[in-house]
């Protein structure tokens, strides 16, 4: 069966890197899978900030765009652990928790909208993973890559394991067969799962105590010698490429997996949008 | 200044009612196993364990006056390791709530409110990403509530129906 998804972009890929945007239509296109719009939807909303302020706001805004996919009966794809981890948690709430599904749905009712819980929310590297496999993305590959890779995990991809049951939380697998299938080679460094430190609400509130965390990560990766880091969230990606303007000496590009893989299936480099990046790529 | 506040019985019941996952709140026996693990304790105040002791107390006042609260990058890693699987993080998601209806909240955060009821995301949207977006053929403005009347309409519609406005200028709803 043709694989099929309504395409979340969530805000840090639209409105700071859309060559994220970009790359994921791209490789998704080269693969057979085919993406809707959709259309009018809102933030996912954001875990750290808008899970912090207010569940019943966050848990209705998520209602909104489940429902919005609904409407048009496809699973939603998002490109990153934010939006992930809001709308996966959001649902898994709404179908265990009658109650809140109650609560949510009367306030949907005053935008003439409903959600059922009949959709899943996916994340494109598990989807790439689990649905699409290495040997159709192997074939895809045109400009096999001989990079050394530091993978960046980040935190609502894989956790919390009680809900999501992808993969360990210690020692994941998943991104670094996904990156090595393109020829790149995933480098181990110290406190790989540690969290960017972006998340929670601290980059916006404390942008000094993101740094320091941030900076933690920048060093485990430059003493293994990476040319690149590569995540799978565009808040975390914002997170290392911006932090490293006040943070100089360290100069690690930062690609999310898509632009990765957009690198691999032979997309022109104007397409990906790296220009855009503060830590520049030069390679 | 930290306030010192008395054991608070009422304020724990609130807590284990607040929300989903926050029943496990008395399950915690302070093994510290969540401080021990927290990438943010390691560079600050933050203590994990402090905080759901604090919570099991009911020392209310402590809590939502603290700065720790908010150091919390909600990475799970405490919840993961937890040996009484308490739901850490839905536990402070609770007490942050709490915190922001009696007032305590960052004027950053509040901005990101604002944006939300703006545009319906939580960053601004500037002309260089929007000349970008033309640049690599994409459409100026991208397909969600960015630009779309109806949809911006409906999502402000729901945060209002929720009390989200009236949050983000002060607390107290």
């Amino acid at each position: 069966m043709p694989h099929k998804f309504a395409f979340f972009l969530g805000c840090v890929a639209p409105l700071r890197y859309p060559g994220i945007e970009l790359a994921t239509r791209e490789i998704m296109k080269a693969m057979g899978v085919e993406l809707t719009e959709l259309e009018g939807a809102g933030c996912c909303p954001a875990p750290g900030v808008i899970r912090s302020f207010d569940q019943t706001t966050w848990l209705a805004l998520a209602a909104r765009n489940l429902a919005l996919a609904e409407a048009q009966k496809v699973d939603i794809m998002t490109i990153c652990n934010g939006c992930y981890g809001s709308m996966f948690e959001a649902n898994h709430i709404l179908q265990h928790h009658p109650k809140e599904f109650k609560k949510v749905n009367d306030v949907l009712a005053k935008i003439g909208m409903k959600y059922s819980g009949t959709i899943k929310v996916r994340h494109f590297a598990e989807v790439l993973y689990r649905d699409i496999g290495m040997d159709m993305i192997k074939a895809q590959v045109k400009n096999p890559l001989n990079f050394n890779v530091g993978v960046h995990y980040g935190c609502h991809f894989v956790k919390p394991t009680r809900v999501k049951q992808l993969d360990d939380p210690e020692k994941p697998k998943i991104l670094d067969e996904l990156v090595e299938v393109t020829g790149a080679k995933s480098i181990n460094y110290r406190d790989k799962m540690m969290c960017c430190g972006a998340g929670g609400g601290v980059r916006s509130r404390d942008a000094s105590t993101a740094l320091r965390m941030t900076e933690e990560k920048l060093k485990n990766l430059k003493a293994v010698n990476v040319q690149m880091i590569v995540d799978v969230c565009p808040f975390c990606h914002l997170q290392y490429d911006r932090s490293q303007k006040d943070l100089p000496g360290y100069n690690i590009p930062v690609v999310h997996l898509s632009q990765l893989y957009g690198m691999a299936f032979g997309m022109p480099r104007e397409k990906l949008g790296l220009d855009a990046h503060e830590t520049k790529f030069n390679l | 200044m930290t306030k010192v506040s008395e054991p608070n019985p009422e304020f724990t019941k609130q807590v284990i009612e607040g929300g989903p996952g926050s029943d496990t709140l008395m399950l915690c026996y302070q093994c510290g196993t969540c401080t021990a693990s927290c990438p943010s304790g390691r560079l600050t105040a933050f203590r994990t364990r402090q905080l759901i002791r604090k919570a099991q107390l009911g020392l209310k006042d402590e809590i939502m006056s603290s700065e720790e609260l908010w150091l919390c990058t909600t990475c799970y890693t405490c919840v993961e390791r937890c040996p009484r699987e308490v739901e850490i993080t839905d536990i402070l998601f609770v007490l942050r709530n709490m915190a922001v209806r009696e007032g305590y909240m960052a004027e950053q955060h509040k901005k990101i409110g604002e944006n939300m009821l703006r545009i319906g995301a939580t960053i601004p949207f500037g002309e260089e990403t929007k000349k970008l977006r033309v640049r690599m053929g994409l459409p100026e403005n991208p397909p969600t509530t960015v630009g779309n009347k109806k949809a911006m309409d409906d999502f402000r519609k729901v945060m209002e129906e929720c009390g989200f406005d009236k949050l983000m200028k002060g607390g107290k709803s």
